[in-house]
């Protein structure tokens, strides 16, 4: 077990370096950088540019430097918390995002649970009901649920909110508690606010999770090992919890791998649409105005957040499943 | 008792006889409709499977409806994209009746009467129950450049002489939401296609190298593909398509976002052909085409590809929804496609704001044909993929 988790670990290093470095190649690609825009910008507008601000910022982030010393540097600061200067905010990239990080990790995390209590009572009933009404009703509503994107669906939220409660239901908080420092009130005011976009971000996730629990549960259920056992009479329940349950449950958590990247993809876009104080917003603006550190350090969390959210997944996969762990390798 | 006579099938000792010649093959013979299946080519058996998949060409023929609308969109539209009518700034939609004052007229909609609020300056408008406007069909409105080549005034509908026809409302500046829809159809359908093009070609070229070589070259091309695998795709896409250049044409522009979709999407694909070439590359005639002398490329694209090209099809039309989801999700956050272009995603941006969802719902319309065509999408590949194999 030892073994794999090193393994496991020593994987995701050179992982997490080449994403930085795509990360870093992107937010490059525009031609210019953030303070020649900053600079045009203000002299358009005939205000005085401080020379030597721009001088120091212009050193202290190394961009006067060939590119492949700015990230080495990028790359280094990020070791040490410094994530680098956001141009627009006029602060350090660390404390702008602030509760953000956090709060994205909050609704992601939620999300999945979310996603893992609505799939497995209804992958389990479609499995073991197959070809009824049931059956056919869930995955129906299950396709819906894949084919619509999830802004839209927050988007239609909105709109029903509107109507028929006449309240919006944007924000993750009362506003009485933005800005506040973390509180009891202020975490139940957040948990209050959150099944919408929740359920929103959710929808498509449990949508696949469904149909895969249910095709893996129907595997299994056609073994002969299960024929056996029904026909020596072992009561239906047992039958099904016995063993094959137990199967399906070590793909459901495999199945984490596959639906966190596409969880966070939505958060970022619901977030917009219901203006979220989560990395959605900032990161779209960021991406607007080229503010590079400020973009990059986005989507550096959000890829190191995927690749660690895989690695637990694969971890806890490792702990249930003797085959893998003594077999050493990845399995995905 | 009469003695038998000659014609009657029976023999003497009273049991029936066949005097129809003994054919001994008879048993292995095939009958009409085996030997029908039997000599079927592949395609041919993926069509019958096909076809006993309801849903599925049930779907078929929803997509298809769809991209012939785009194909002759503007037939289709019953105005003109760009057409403005600024009498009728967020007019909603208008129904179609069929009887006035118990009459049947046939279709026709009631005329719109404009009134401005003037406590809260909203824009209200009612039906005016004597105005009957009827719809013509295959009639003269709106000019516009088919396909850009030739002038033409034709349309499968148009509104009565001096009426209006608002199926689904207007927008902003009083142009006909239905119309745009049709419009936005051509963008939105051929992103997806031309998209899966590239991602194709892609998937097939580097998963046909790491299948068929194997080796190191097999493994630094799976460790590329689960890191892109491992990457969030939206805001991956955000970020791609917020490096073009803003100066660029929107006809570039929507090549650029194509080619941004395509270039995350190729990754499903690259494995299913590598774990299909690992497999294939160890049969019989793939050695036998090597110890000829025939060089990886005639082997892959002549010996090997041919066998699951069909599986491949399958699955790649299971990954085109994604794509239009992509494009109308970076359209509607202002990261894709620009106007004059006019996508779904492009559409939907105008409903970005609560207070436009709040008083015009029905700018919100272009949701249905995304879920419509994605859903048809998803059945319909579920069924290609089924027929794909058509040996089971």
């Amino acid at each position: 077990m030892l073994r794999y988790v090193l393994h496991r670990l020593l994987m995701m290093i050179p992982t997490l370096l080449i994403i930085s470095l795509i990360v870093f190649v992107i937010i490059q690609l525009p031609p210019g950088d953030y303070l020649e825009s900053y600079i045009a910008e203000l002299q358009s507008q005939g205000e005085s540019v401080d020379p030597e601000k721009i001088a120091f910022l212009r050193q202290h982030y190394g961009l006067d430097k060939p590119l492949h010393e700015q990230y080495f540097f990028w790359l280094t600061g990020m070791f040490q918390g410094d994530f680098g200067y956001s141009f627009e905010y006029d602060l350090p990239v660390t404390e702008v995002v602030g509760d953000r990080l956090v709060l994205t990790v909050l609704v992601s995390f939620i999300t999945i649970v979310f996603t893992w209590i609505v799939a497995f009572p209804i992958g389990i009933y479609s499995a073991t009901h197959q070809y009824s009404w049931g059956d056919y009703g869930l995955t129906f509503l299950g396709f819906i649920g894949l084919a619509t994107p999830n802004f839209l669906l927050a988007l239609v939220m909105l709109y029903l909110a509107n109507v028929y409660f006449g309240t919006s239901i944007g924000g993750l908080m009362d506003p009485e508690y933005i800005d506040q420092p973390w509180s009891w009130d202020k975490l139940m005011s957040v948990l209050e606010h959150l099944w919408i976009p929740v359920v929103v971000i959710g929808t498509s996730g449990t949508a696949g999770m469904i149909r895969r629990l249910r095709a893996n549960l129907l595997d299994e259920l056609q073994k002969q090992y299960v024929v056996t056992g029904r026909a020596k009479g072992l009561p239906r329940f047992k039958l099904l919890t016995k063993y094959p349950l137990r199967m399906a449950l070590n793909f459901f958590i495999s199945d984490i791998g596959s639906i966190l990247p596409s969880v966070i993809s939505g958060a970022e876009v619901v977030a917009v649409v219901l203006s979220l104080p989560t990395t959605g917003p900032m990161m779209l603006s960021a991406l607007q105005s080229q503010d590079m550190y400020l973009a990059g350090s986005f989507l550096m969390f959000l890829a190191s957040l995927t690749v660690v959210g895989v690695l637990l997944s694969d971890l806890a996969l490792a702990a249930l499943d003797p085959r893998i762990r003594l077999q050493g390798g990845v399995t995905r | 008792m009469t003695p038998p006579s000659d014609d009657m099938n029976t023999s003497g000792a009273g049991h029936f006889v066949s005097k129809a010649p003994f054919d001994p093959y008879s048993i292995e013979a095939l009958k009409p409709e085996q030997e029908r299946y039997y000599l079927a080519s592949q395609w041919q058996l993926m069509w019958w499977k096909l076809k006993r998949h309801r849903l599925a060409v049930f779907s078929g023929i929803v997509l298809l409806v769809f991209y012939i609308a785009a194909l002759f969109a503007e037939v289709v539209a019953p105005y003109n994209l760009q057409t403005r009518h600024t009498d009728f700034i967020y007019a909603p939609p208008q129904t179609v009746r069929w009887f006035h004052d118990g009459n049947f007229v046939g279709p026709f909609v009631y005329g719109l009467k404009y009134q401005l609020n003037m406590t809260n300056l909203k824009r209200e408008y009612t039906e005016d129950q004597q105005r009957v406007q009827r719809l013509r069909f295959f009639c003269r409105g709106d000019g516009h450049q088919f396909w850009g080549l030739f002038e033409s005034h034709f349309h499968l509908v148009c509104p009565d002489r001096d009426g209006t026809l608002y199926l689904l409302g207007t927008d902003r500046l009083g142009r006909d939401m239905l119309s745009r829809i049709i419009y936005g159809a051509r963008i939105s359908l051929t992103i997806g296609l031309l998209g899966i093009i590239i991602s194709f070609a892609l998937g097939i070229v580097i998963g046909g190298l790491a299948g068929y070589y194997g080796g190191w070259v097999d493994n630094v091309i799976q460790r590329l593909i689960e890191i892109i695998r491992s990457f969030p795709e939206l805001p991956l896409w955000m970020a791609l398509s917020a490096i073009l250049p803003v100066n660029w044409s929107p006809i570039l522009v929507f090549f650029g976002i194509t080619v941004i979709l395509a270039l995350l999407d190729w990754t499903g694909l690259a494995r299913a052909v590598r774990s299909k070439l690992l497999a294939l590359r160890e049969e019989d005639y793939c050695t036998a085409a090597q110890l000829m002398g025939a060089r990886p490329r005639r082997i892959i694209g002549r010996h090997l590809l041919p066998g699951f090209l069909s599986h491949l099809i399958a699955s790649a039309t299971l990954s085109i929804p994604s794509m239009i989801l992509g494009e109308t999700a970076l359209s509607f956050l202002g990261l894709g496609l620009r106007p004059p272009i006019t996508s779904w995603g492009v559409l939907l941006n105008e409903a970005q704001n609560i207070n436009v969802v709040a008083l015009y719902p029905w700018l919100m319309l272009p949701v249905i044909p995304v879920i419509v065509v994605i859903l048809a999408f998803n059945f319909f590949g579920d069924g290609l993929r089924d027929a794909a194999d058509p040996y089971k």
